[in-house]
């Protein structure tokens, strides 16, 4: 993996939805080899940042530069997007196994067979989620919290160079959440940068190396104590605990 | 049993046979996408679009089946940019132009003194006047269609069941819909005469339909559903024949009866879906 320079920059973003401003001033950078939390109350542009560093969005203003270039311009298969997973029809005709080998298309041509690499890439993600026993499973059959390890398995995959989590620890018990947050760390300790979005701010701690406050603007940044000791995560604790699901994303 | 062969004896109904056998595998293949992506409107919205190319096409003087198919893929094109550039959904999309286009034929027509085309053909389709020339010209449009769900297999299969993920992770979405946007206007085309306007949606939505209540993965849903929908229109033909019936409703009509079939194994689990 090049690991010369950010992996990800963003400079001054700014996104609208029409004439509704999602992003204002967004300015971060992301290492590799670097795990990055983004909190912030619904509607705070969590997963707007997440879309438009994959190139799913346009944005209105600022600069974006994702592994040296822009996210239009990357190769096949260098971004791994997770999304919610209520993004997703769960009832298409599609077993585990079946999702978790989407991961390896952007990298084949046409002529190209699935051969013995994409399946042991595909066995090693569901053995890294712990879902391998499951692989012949419809998907419609799984549980919320399978759901999210299938998507996650999906990203590894795929083995990107920049993977980008949308909340996927929302509705997940506590082990199936260890076992993300280890597959994910591992992954980090590997040097591959990490950006997520995340409602859980218990266990910032033990996710994450920098944490990010997002409210439309930054509100800060730095690692999960400067931001704790900063209070702007604070006041986002607060919000999101009294006011958060009142507001739509 | 010599009784049940006769269909075949006669060369006007061995060239039907082929074109049903044809039009049933190509309908219910590009249906396992149009059902999985939820564009049941697509078939009924294109042919209906195509009316307005068979109008220009008598104007002209040129071959109304390819002035339709040159209005469907125009049309087709439409609703995907239109789709795209104007972030509205595919299915008012295909609401808004079909109609335009349909709309456009009419006008067209009541501007004529004499207007003389046989719209009973066009509306109803005439499978039993397939010509050979008409066999070359779905053969070859079977074959391109063929190689191009091949090539794009897994790119067609990805961006079906989950676009947003494809496209972030670089695969040519919005080109992969336009492809497909074209193969399914001129699956359409080729299934206008067989079966005609009012009946191509179905044809191209039944037996995909039905091959999703049976199976739980992608490959055998678009396997059971070609042989869903061959059974359809080469038995509805042959069903045709002895009923002394208009071949477009028996093939549709069959398609329907297997559809509830199908429904009714999967209430009854008496199919697990493999």
């Amino acid at each position: 993996m090049n690991t010369a320079g950010d992996a990800v920059r963003v400079e001054h973003l700014v996104v609208r939805y029409d004439r509704t401003v999602a992003l204002d001033d967004v300015t971060l950078e992301l290492h590799f080899g670097e795990a990055m939390g983004i909190v912030g109350p619904n509607g705070s542009g969590k997963s707007t940042l997440l879309k438009s560093i994959a190139g799913l969005l346009t944005p209105a203003r600022g600069e974006l530069c994702v592994l040296g270039t822009l996210p239009r311009k990357l190769g096949a298969g260098a971004i791994a997007y997770v999304p919610q997973i209520e993004a997703a029809d769960w009832s298409f005709p599609a077993t585990v196994w079946d999702v978790v080998s989407m991961g390896r298309f952007p990298r084949l041509k046409f002529w190209q067979h699935f051969g013995e690499v994409d399946r042991r890439a595909v066995a090693d993600a569901l053995h890294a989620v712990n879902m391998f026993e499951l692989r012949n499973r419809h998907i419609a059959q799984l549980s919320g919290g399978q759901q999210q390890r299938v998507f996650v398995a999906r990203a590894i995959a795929q083995k990107p160079q920049l993977l980008l989590l949308d909340e996927p620890t929302t509705g997940v018990d506590a082990e199936t959440e260890e076992a993300l947050r280890r597959v994910v760390r591992s992954l980090v300790d590997d040097g591959l940068p990490v950006l997520m979005t995340t409602h859980d701010l218990e266990r910032v701690g033990e996710w994450f190396d920098r944490l990010l406050v997002l409210d439309r603007r930054v509100l800060a940044v730095g690692t999960p104590a400067e931001v704790v000791e900063s209070g702007a995560y604070a006041s986002i604790r607060e919000h999101t605990h009294t006011h958060g699901h009142a507001r739509t994303a | 049993m010599s009784g049940l062969l006769v269909p075949f004896q006669y060369a006007f109904m061995q060239r039907a046979f082929v074109a049903a056998l044809a039009v049933g595998l190509l309908c219910s293949v590009m249906g396992t996408y149009v059902v999985l992506r939820k564009l049941s409107f697509i078939g009924d919205g294109i042919a209906h679009a195509s009316f307005a190319g068979i109008v220009i096409a008598y104007i002209r003087g040129l071959d109304y089946y390819v002035g339709a198919a040159v209005v469907a893929v125009l049309t087709a094109l439409g609703i995907g940019f239109v789709h795209r550039r104007g972030n509205i959904s595919l299915d008012t999309t295909i609401g808004v132009l079909f109609t335009a286009a349909f709309a456009l034929g009419v006008f067209l027509m009541s501007r004529l003194k004499n207007y003389a085309v046989d719209l009973q053909s066009f509306l109803f389709g005439n499978i039993l006047s397939v010509s050979a020339n008409d066999l070359l010209f779905i053969g070859g449009l079977s074959a391109v269609i063929a190689v191009t769900v091949i090539v794009l297999f897994r790119g067609l299969l990805y961006t079906t069941f989950d676009p947003v993920v494809a496209q972030a992770s670089g695969m040519p979405v919005a080109r992969i819909e336009y492809i497909l946007l074209v193969m399914l206007a001129l699956t359409i085309i080729v299934a206008l005469q067989s079966v005609g306007i009012i009946l191509v949606a179905a044809l191209l939505v039944t037996p995909a339909a039905a091959a999703y209540q049976l199976t739980k993965r992608f490959t055998p849903m678009m396997t059971l559903a070609a042989l869903l929908g061959i059974l359809s229109t080469v038995g509805g033909l042959y069903l045709s024949y002895f009923l002394r019936s208009s071949s477009g409703a028996t093939i549709v009509l069959l398609a329907t009866v297997l559809f509830f079939l199908a429904v009714g194994l999967k209430y009854l689990r008496l199919v697990r879906p493999a």
